[in-house]
């Protein structure tokens, strides 16, 4: 089956730019532009901007939203006020992860979720079937552009003033009005920027008129997997719980949303295996899907372009998870030593 | 900073982007241009063992960059008299100089009467035109 690929109002920009496309989510998306490895050190240094159109954005609207998505979020929703947002995860009956996304609070009874691309058709299908009355589930996916801008010298560039982490507001950026959330997906200081989706080229050139660099999916990658975000489809999954992904600080278990239960459960007897971090004692670059020895798996795995050194994620027995265990990881045939480590593996030098 | 396009006439060609300078009864071995220009800065090489066999279109190590593994393919048959150690400690250096510093092995060759069916650099530039 051949599906059709789609692309967000960028793509021009992007072949423009010389980058390489690669399709990811059902989108032909850049994954480098000038190289994966200058990119990540331009966000580690200074400033790079992303692509994110292709994520979901979903409105959930009413008198009784912000009950629902206590009922369907994980995370405390009524600690939101106005202009704040949190990191939560969509779950299922059995504590699994259907998403994990970001939920903004615009308004009283006003609610934004920015999810992942290839589990909008998901989430959105999920929190639409179960809707309330007084409530209204919304996809508005196409109708915005989304820009990332990464790195201690992003705001800056972009002329914003800094706020905190996970706080949201209207700004405008050389004339095009923006929601400025500051969230990311890096580690570094940074923005998301959603506009319309008729201003997304304008507001693109824009920042990169500003200095900051653009940068594709292969960087996004290795910046997030250095501070041991998780990313939804590999280390996170419907299949994998939020206590053993060591995510339980994103859920509220003295709430009642789908599948606390079982995660209440989970937690009390201790899961049988959790998610950890670990680097490669020896040269070698762990990949996903490789066995680690005594019954885990890498769930991600790239080089490090800040270390020098193979660096990844995975699923291993709790007996293998405190930091400092050593781990044997199966390098397509070859025993490779790696050790755990606390999170994230890549701290800034203060 | 990367080398630019370039596929030197002294050179023989293997179709899965390797290349081989022979002098005598031996071969420096490497990847061209194009094979590091499509795997973008390698940060690892699975390197083979001085004294191991290496065979004719059959893969004796691997290099890889963030996003992607590949195995590296032998144009020519022989042993493995040195493998270059600045690449194993910086493998970047294949994309800096693919045909001098970044070099993967040397080998003494088993059989040259294999050189006739590696192809010189006209034909390795038309076969990268197809690509």
């Amino acid at each position: 089956m051949e599906a059709t690929l789609l692309r967000t109002p960028l793509y021009e920009r992007h072949v423009a730019l010389g980058a390489r496309i690669v399709p990811f989510a059902g989108y032909e998306m850049p994954v480098q532009y000038e190289g994966v490895i200058p990119e990540h050190k331009a966000v580690r240094a200074d400033a790079g901007a992303f692509d994110v159109s292709h994520m979901g954005e979903i409105h959930v609207d009413g008198p009784t939203a912000q009950e629902f998505l206590q009922s369907a979020l994980s995370n405390d929703v009524d600690r939101l006020a106005d202009g704040e947002a949190q990191y939560t995860l969509l779950t299922n009956d059995a504590g699994g992860i259907v998403d994990d996304l970001i939920a903004y609070r615009l308004g009283h009874g006003q609610f934004y979720l920015v999810v992942n691309a290839s589990n909008r058709d998901a989430v959105y299908g999920w929190l639409k079937e179960r809707e309330p009355r007084g409530c209204e589930v919304r996809d508005a996916s196409d109708e915005y552009g989304l820009v990332a801008a990464q790195g201690p010298r992003s705001l800056e560039r972009l002329g914003l003033d800094d706020a905190p982490a996970f706080s949201h507001a209207m700004g405008e950026i050389d004339g095009i009005e923006v929601m400025v959330a500051r969230t990311g997906y890096t580690g570094e200081q940074g923005v998301e920027l959603c506009c319309a989706v008729d201003d997304v080229v304008r507001l693109w050139d824009a920042i990169l008129a500003r200095g900051v660099m653009p940068c594709g999916l292969g960087a996004r990658d290795t910046l997030r997997l250095e501070v041991c975000y998780p990313l939804h489809g590999n280390d996170i999954t419907p299949e994998t719980d939020a206590i053993s992904a060591g995510l339980g600080w994103a859920c509220a278990l003295d709430t009642d949303f789908t599948g606390a239960e079982t995660l209440r459960r989970i937690k009390e007897e201790g899961p049988a295996r959790k998610l950890v971090p670990f680097v490669m004692e020896e040269r070698a670059v762990p990949r996903q899907g490789m066995p680690i020895e005594g019954g885990g798996e890498v769930t991600s795995g790239t080089h490090s372009p800040m270390l020098d050194q193979g660096i990844g994620m995975g699923y291993v027995p709790v007996a293998s998870a405190t930091p400092e265990s050593e781990l044997v990881i199966d390098v397509r045939g070859k025993s490779r030593r790696a050790r755990v480590v606390k999170k994230p593996i890549y701290r800034k030098e203060s | 900073m990367p080398a630019a396009e370039s596929y030197p006439d002294e050179l023989r060609y293997h179709p899965e982007h390797d290349w081989a300078r022979v002098d005598g009864d031996e071969a420096t071995l490497g990847v061209t241009w194009f094979a590091q220009d499509s795997l973008g800065e390698l940060v690892h090489y699975e390197a083979p063992e001085a004294g191991m066999t290496v065979a004719k279109d059959s893969s004796y190590g691997e290099v890889e960059s963030v996003k992607a593994v590949s195995d590296i393919v032998a144009p020519l048959t022989g042993e493995v008299l040195e493998v270059n150690a600045k690449v194993v400690d910086a493998p970047e250096t294949v994309n800096d100089d693919p045909y001098g510093e970044g070099w993967l092995i040397r080998i003494r060759m088993s059989d040259t009467s294999e050189l006739d069916a590696l192809m010189d650099a006209d034909a390795y530039r038309a076969h990268v035109a197809d690509q």
